[in-house]
């Protein structure tokens, strides 16, 4: 018997890959932030470091992640409406498997559109000089936000009554870098923002993938991060566990 | 009536206060086709819900061929189908794709094959390498009853499965229930249209209040109410016959 869970994943990955506009889509609102900071506010902007592109990226990237999510939660709410999910429940499969491909389809095709926008981030200069294993560290760590971020879309898709509902939940996600050390240092923002600004999960997963990538460290706060991003899917996916029982009657 | 399919006993179910079932019993044989008919909001959809393992029951027995419901899902999940309100099916996907993806799904030995052979059987072979979504909605519902049928179950669910079709696509899908319950399958087919019931079931349930009300044959149905008249009126044409009459046997392309 094949395995489920593999079997949805291709079924999503083709229609996915039948309409590549979701991945441009997707990309193309980060990739005009990239353009609007670099070429426009760039140049105000002090970081200290290096161009001001590379400081940029790793903010970007969660940025488009998080604007990639809302499809997450559209399919399955789609999945949901359509009564496709209730044929997949009412068949001798995993139930699980269900969720499980959707939270994989998440992770394929963030990890396009992250490699779509760092290509163009190469056409406007960045540069990193980190070996294979701190880019795969990177990479993991992209991979862990967004599996977190897919989970808590599975709580929202699964529970959400309109198609709006099902991906408003994703604004405040792409809000968060801007309050964080993705685009300035946080050491310039007045106290109460600052404190906000550095403990919430997007600063540290961005000062670890730049240590990763331009300082050839792990650096101190990738411990912060993983903690960050593990127990926010850790968390998101017991509730939509609940919220899958829950549905089921 | 041979071997049971299905045989429920004092099923109940509210939802938050409201009570839907108030204690429904039937039993289905295999090959034949049960009618539950009701008006909306009578439980229908509940009943047929309870029986596909996607909402618990507060209390009753339900077992398809011999599994209990609640007790062993795994085993009842191999033993039906179920065709919901609206046509399950991956628009972005072409026909064929998505009988494949059942076919893989539940785990048949020659998914292609399988899936060819479908499509062959419910006339979508020249549209089987189109997406479902630009079908009409009568070949939706046709894959859509395809794709309830691999694996071969021993029971398939069609929950209104008319509704909101045209005439034409509505007959199309009654010769195609007809077919299944022929090859043996027992068929549990909600519907409020009256005529529905009268053409296809072998038995008919008349769900009201939470209650089966009244469960028999057609005929038998007949008998306990108002006995036949005889009456001599002028046969008019109803609007259906009018209608099929002037399309003719448009057959879709």
């Amino acid at each position: 018997m094949r395995n489920p869970t593999g079997v949805l994943l291709g079924r999503m990955m083709r229609t996915i890959l039948r309409s590549p506009d979701t991945i441009i889509t997707v990309a193309i609102t980060p990739i005009m932030m990239m353009l609007l900071f670099v070429y426009v506010f760039g140049g105000a902007i002090q970081t200290g470091t290096g161009p001001y592109i590379n400081y940029l990226l790793p903010g970007i990237l969660l940025i488009a992640i998080a604007s990639g999510i809302a499809y997450t939660s559209l399919r399955l709410f789609t999945d949901v409406k359509s009564g496709l999910m209730a044929r997949f429940m009412t068949m001798p499969i995993k139930r699980s498997s269900v969720l499980w491909a959707h939270v994989l389809t998440s992770l394929v095709s963030n990890a396009l559109t992250v490699l779509v926008v760092i290509l163009v981030a190469l056409v406007m200069g960045f540069r990193s000089h980190a070996d294979l294993l701190h880019w795969l560290a990177a990479a993991g760590i992209l991979g862990v936000f967004t599996m977190a971020l897919a989970w808590l879309a599975v709580i929202t898709g699964l529970t959400a009554r309109s198609m709006e509902g099902a991906t408003a939940y994703s604004y405040p996600l792409i809000f968060l870098p801007f309050i964080s050390s993705a685009f300035v240092p946080t050491e310039t923002m007045p106290q109460i923002v600052r404190a906000f600004a550095e403990h919430q999960p997007v600063t540290s997963i961005v000062n670890s993938i730049r240590a990763l990538l331009y300082e050839g460290t792990v650096g101190s706060e990738i411990w912060t991060a993983l903690a960050w991003c593990i127990g926010i899917m850790i968390v998101s996916y017991f509730v939509a566990r609940r919220a899958f029982k829950h549905q089921l009657g | 009536m041979g071997h049971t399919a299905i045989s429920v006993r004092g099923l109940t179910k509210s939802f938050k206060d409201k009570e839907v079932l108030k204690g429904v019993d039937f039993e289905v044989g295999r090959g034949e086709i049960f009618a539950l008919l009701g008006s909306n909001g009578a439980g229908k959809t509940t009943t047929v819900n309870i029986l596909s393992t996607l909402v618990k029951p507060d209390g009753g027995e339900a077992e398809i061929c011999g599994f209990d419901v609640q007790r062993q899902p795994e085993q009842v999940r191999r033993s039906i189908s179920l065709t919901g309100q609206f046509a399950a099916i991956d628009g972005m996907l072409t026909g064929r794709e998505n009988l494949i993806m059942i076919a893989k799904l539940r785990g048949v030995p020659h998914p292609v094959q399988t899936a060819g052979s479908l499509l062959d059987r419910f006339s979508l072979k020249e549209a089987a390498n189109r997406r479902a979504d630009k079908y009409s909605g009568g070949m939706k519902r046709r894959l859509d009853i395809a794709m309830s049928l691999i694996g071969t179950p021993a029971v398939i669910f069609l929950d209104e499965p008319t509704t909101g079709l045209d005439p034409e696509a509505r007959i199309e899908v009654w010769n195609t229930v007809k077919e299944l319950a022929g090859g043996g399958t027992a068929i549990v087919l909600t519907t409020q249209y009256l005529e529905e019931a009268e053409q296809l079931a072998d038995r008919i349930g008349i769900l009201h209040g939470g209650t089966l009300i009244k469960t028999g044959t057609l005929s038998e149905l007949k008998k306990m109410f108002p006995p036949a008249k005889v009456e001599y009126i002028e046969k008019q044409p109803t609007l259906e016959d009018i209608f099929l009459e002037i399309i003719g046997n448009k057959e879709e392309k």
